[in-house]
Formats: structure tokens, C-alpha cells, sequence
């Protein structure tokens, strides 16, 4: 995987590498997946997360961490980008970043949410808005590598347009045994939809999730306050705390 | 400097001549937080001045109220880089709280609820520089932005101000308090962008 | 208002840039409280001059992080030993 061996085993000291828009897709009227080719990529985990720098011609510059969509794939990392209102950042990468421009990327960090195909034990994912995208990077780690954990995702988002990676979780579903995902709506439920709108609750995950007797790994991303009550929620259903790992958003300033 | 991002241009900077250097102007009131924002009973508030030779001052809320106050207009400049004009506030001068203490002290240590510290010279508290402040914007202070009280230190960098405050130790030896054991400057003066040790 | 806290995670990027290894899975013990936590654990206020890591037991400081353009300043005044994780010697990881 790794190329830059140190005596020792350490991997090389961190440094920031020249990436290039090389593919866009749209997930949302409102965020976008950026693929990216960096040279020299060392590699990464589904779950960790970039620093994305940029650098304006005046030599101003900043930062933001994304989690890493996609599993990986040589040197092209993905990231799904939401743009955050009044965000310094976001707007630009959803709206204005061309393909073929250069972004400066430091990573991959984060060695604690983290799924690794050699992992036996039962997996949950419970995803709020766009606290999906770190893992949708294991389901995808977890079809490439042909792993057959049982996996559950709860997807919570506020309508069914907010939804990123829709129709490929409906192909996952339907192809990839061992996997189910249930939805949750806060805001706009599409038709046909048994019940309101609402939050997520005990119910949505005792239901969709595993027994706590079973000791599944539970990752749970999404805005502080959802990641919040989730993890209330599991420790609550018996969940061991140890077991829960989690991924806070933030209010942050995109 | 990095690699240029073609079309970035990130938040907007300006110069001009009210702002420090370095820094940018805000309209909105960003709310900063080391910890989580305590609550403070006004019951159980007070507020303690404890001077180099052990001396205690004290002033619960109804006594704070009962002072004189006043309606400082200022602009307050973040280490973060975020300035905000002509910000209203009201509150009581530390030269009322400070007109009975005696003492020979240089600095001071300013105390918060939820532990927060921050020192300065004590000449910089006196002489219409600072306040215990209750009312922002026409409205009593919010938690986020550190009520029931917080310091105004207008004239140095905000985190010198401290929110939640809840008194201060009055010291013959300057005593680093949150931020400044950590990098930050002890004075903290944003015109001469006294950001971190050694500025 | 919701409290302005992210998760230990949030310090992989800056930690990384001190340290040869990830310091996010490490388990540390909280000085305050004794609880036994990885740092992806904890509770980082990063709306501010500095990175304040909290314990998510007690709310006690565990570790403060401040970058300058010339410097980071680090303090772990708040753990008591930390169990870093490492590759078996020899072996390369990512």
C-alpha cells in the first residue's frame, strides 16, 4: 500500500500533496462528490478524512476537513461536499472549483472511525444528512472487498432530495447480500411513506439496527446534536459505549 | 505560500483604517468557546475582587445593578482575525468596583465560571478601559456570549474578555491565564497584532 | 443554542502534523475523572483561539493545541499516560 517506507514502520511526516479535480458528480441540488488525482496518494482507510487546503492568488488561505467517500483507488480520492450557507469554503468547492485545478490535500488522518474489511464483527451505520459520506466509504470498502460482515445503515436526511448516493444504495440493496439500509425523513417523506416526517428515534434503531447482545460496531456521523441523541439511543438499547464510535460534525464554518 | 486555487478568493479583506491589521470585519457576532457555556444562577452569582494581601470585595447581582452604569460603544477585535464595529453594551467600570480596593498590585487575574483565566496589567482595567458588562445590543447578555457577565477589554484583544466572569486576583507577579500559558501573547495588544509569545 | 463541540477525530489532521502516527485511536486516562478513552473520543471545542479537547465524563481540560505560524503549543496536562497503537516493527502502514 504504503510506498515511502521509514526505518521503524512510521509512515512519512504528514505533508500536504497537490491534488487535481479530475471528475464531478452531482448528489444534491446542494452538494457535489469532487474525485480528485493526487500524486503520491500513500493510501487510505474507509472513514478517515482530508484536509482540503486552498490558496487564493493574494496568499490567503483555508482550510477544512472532509471525510473520504470512497474506498480506496490508486491515487483519486473522492469527497462529497455540502455547501454550507455563507461558508467561505463549501460554496466554492459546490460551485465554482473546475475540473483540472489544483487543491493542496493533507491526509489521510483519523485512525479511530475507521472500518477495515478484515473486521468480523457486525456493523450499524447511522448517518444524519450528510454525515453519510464517511460511510458510504465503508459500504463501498466493504462490496470491494467482498466482505461478507453484516451490515446495517440507518440513513436519516431531511427529504428525499437531500438524500446523497440515493440510487446507488437502492443498487447496494438490491447486490450486495448481508447489507440493508432503512430511511428516515425529518423533513419531507416521498409519497406513500407510512407516517410523518419526524426524528430519529429509539424505535428506528432498535428496530434497524443489531441486538446489543450481538456486540456490533456502531458508527455513528452526522451534526453534533443528531450524533448526540443517537449515541444516547444505543447506550440506552445497551449498546457498549466502547463500541460506539463517533463522528461529530459540528456547527462548522464550511 | 501554497499552491494557487484558481478562482478561490476566499473571505473578503479589507484595510481599512478602524481595523487592526490583519484582521477582517464581521456584521454578525461569532461565538467563541473553549468549553461548554456555563449557567450561572443570578441567586448564587457574585463577583469577588481578592487583592495581593488576601482582601475580598464582593458584589452579588443586586448589588451590581445598584451601581452606576454605563453605555460603552466599542469595537472589539478577535485573535481569530474577526473584528466587529461599534458594538453597544452596558455595565459597571472597573473603576467603580475598583475605587475602594486598596492595593499596590501590577496585574490581574481574571477569573471565570466554568474556569476560564486571563491576565493583564492592572492599569489596563482602570481609567474608563474596561467593564463588567450585562447588556448587549439593547438586551440582556446571552450565555453564548457570556452572560449573565463578562469583561469588556476593548482596547486588547477579545479573549481577554473574559465571559461568565466572576472576579479577579490582583497580583504582584504577572500570572499567565488560559490562552497565554498556551502561545498567546500576555498583553495582547491587536495594533501591534500581539497574537502569540514572542510578537 | 447546540454546543459548539466536535469529536476527538477533529484532531487527527493537527496531531498528525507533530506526532509520526495517528493519536486519535490512542487511549488515554482522564487526570480529572480516571475515565479510560480513546482521544477520538473526546470533545473538541474548536470555535476559538486554540483546540480545547474535553473529557466527554467530566468536562475537564485534557489537552489544549494552539499553532502559530512559528509553533504549536501542546498540553496534556489533562492524561494521565496515553496507549498509542503502533505497527508491528517492520511493517509499513499507511
Amino acid at each position: 500500500m504504503a510506498r515511502a517506507a521509514v526505518p521503524g514502520g512510521l509512515s512519512p511526516r504528514l505533508a500536504w500533496r497537490v491534488g487535481r479535480l479530475v471528475e464531478i458528480r452531482d448528489e444534491t441540488p446542494t452538494a457535489r462528490t469532487l474525485v480528485l488525482e493526487v500524486a503520491g496518494w500513500p493510501g487510505h482507510l474507509a472513514g478517515q478524512h482530508v484536509d482540503v487546503r486552498l490558496t487564493a492568488q493574494d496568499g490567503y488561505q483555508a482550510s477544512r476537513s472532509y471525510s473520504l467517500a470512497a474506498p480506496q483507488d490508486g491515487e483519486r480520492v473522492e469527497m462529497t461536499v455540502q455547501r454550507v450557507p455563507d461558508g467561505e469554503v463549501s460554496p466554492y468547492l459546490v460551485q465554482t472549483y473546475r475540473i483540472g485545478d489544483p487543491v493542496e490535500v493533507r491526509g489521510p488522518v483519523g485512525g479511530w472511525f475507521v472500518w477495515r474489511p478484515t473486521d468480523t464483527a457486525p456493523v450499524l451505520l447511522v448517518a444524519g444528512g450528510s454525515g453519510i459520506v464517511p460511510l458510504m466509504a465503508m459500504v463501498r470498502a466493504r462490496r470491494a472487498a467482498c466482505s461478507r460482515v453484516p451490515f446495517r445503515l440507518i440513513c436519516s436526511a431531511r427529504a428525499p432530495d437531500d438524500l446523497f448516493y440515493a440510487d446507488e444504495l437502492r443498487r447496494r440493496v438490491r447486490d450486495d447480500a448481508g447489507l440493508d439500509v432503512a430511511y428516515v425523513w425529518t423533513r419531507q417523506a416521498p409519497p406513500q411513506w407510512p407516517g410523518p416526517p419526524r426524528r430519529i428515534s429509539v424505535a428506528d434503531v432498535n428496530t434497524h439496527g443489531w441486538p446489543s447482545d450481538l456486540a456490533p460496531v456502531c458508527y455513528v456521523c452526522g451534526p453534533t446534536g443528531f450524533v448526540e441523541a443517537v449515541a444516547d439511543i444505543l447506550v440506552a438499547l445497551g449498546h457498549d459505549p466502547r463500541r460506539i464510535r463517533t463522528e461529530r460534525f459540528g456547527p462548522t464554518g464550511g | 505560500m501554497g499552491i494557487v486555487t484558481p478562482g478561490f478568493q476566499g473571505r473578503r479583506r479589507t484595510t481599512q483604517p478602524a481595523l487592526p491589521p490583519g484582521q477582517y470585519l464581521v456584521e454578525d457576532f461569532p461565538v467563541l468557546s473553549a468549553g461548554p457555556t456555563p449557567r450561572v444562577d443570578l441567586d448564587h452569582w457574585e463577583f469577588v475582587i481578592a487583592t495581593e494581601t488576601g482582601a475580598e470585595h464582593r458584589w452579588t447581582w443586586p448589588q451590581l445593578m445598584a451601581l452606576p452604569s454605563e453605555d460603552p460603544t466599542v469595537d472589539i477585535h478577535c485573535v481569530t482575525r474577526w473584528s466587529k464595529l461599534g458594538t453597544t453594551w452596558r455595565g459597571v467600570s472597573l473603576d467603580t468596583l475598583l475605587a475602594d480596593v486598596e492595593t499596590t498590585a501590577d496585574y490581574a487575574l481574571v477569573r471565570s465560571y466554568g474556569g476560564y483565566t486571563t491576565n493583564l496589567p492592572l492599569a489596563d482595567l482602570r481609567d474608563g478601559q474596561a467593564w463588567i458588562a450585562y447588556r448587549f445590543d439593547g438586551a440582556d447578555l446571552a450565555p453564548e456570549h457570556g452572560g449573565p457577565a463578562r469583561m469588556i477589554v476593548p482596547h486588547l484583544y477579545f479573549w481577554k474578555s473574559a465571559k461568565w466572569v466572576r472576579g479577579m486576583r490582583l497580583l504582584r507577579e504577572d500570572e499567565p491565564g488560559f490562552w497565554e500559558t498556551a502561545g498567546y501573547h500576555d498583553y495582547g495588544d491587536p495594533w501591534r497584532e500581539q497574537r502569540y509569545q514572542g510578537d | 443554542m447546540t454546543e459548539q463541540y466536535v469529536d476527538g477525530n477533529a484532531l487527527a489532521g493537527p496531531l498528525r502534523e507533530l506526532f509520526a502516527v495517528d493519536m486519535t485511536a490512542a487511549d488515554g486516562r482522564c487526570v480529572s475523572c480516571g475515565l479510560d478513552a480513546p482521544v477520538a473520543a473526546l470533545l473538541v471545542y474548536d470555535h476559538g483561539p486554540g483546540l480545547v479537547a474535553r473529557c466527554p465524563n467530566c468536562s475537564g481540560v485534557v489537552l489544549r493545541l494552539v499553532r502559530s505560524p512559528q509553533a504549536a503549543w501542546l498540553d496534556l496536562r489533562g492524561v494521565e499516560c496515553l496507549r498509542i497503537p503502533m505497527p508491528p516493527e517492520g511493517r509499513v502502514i499507511v
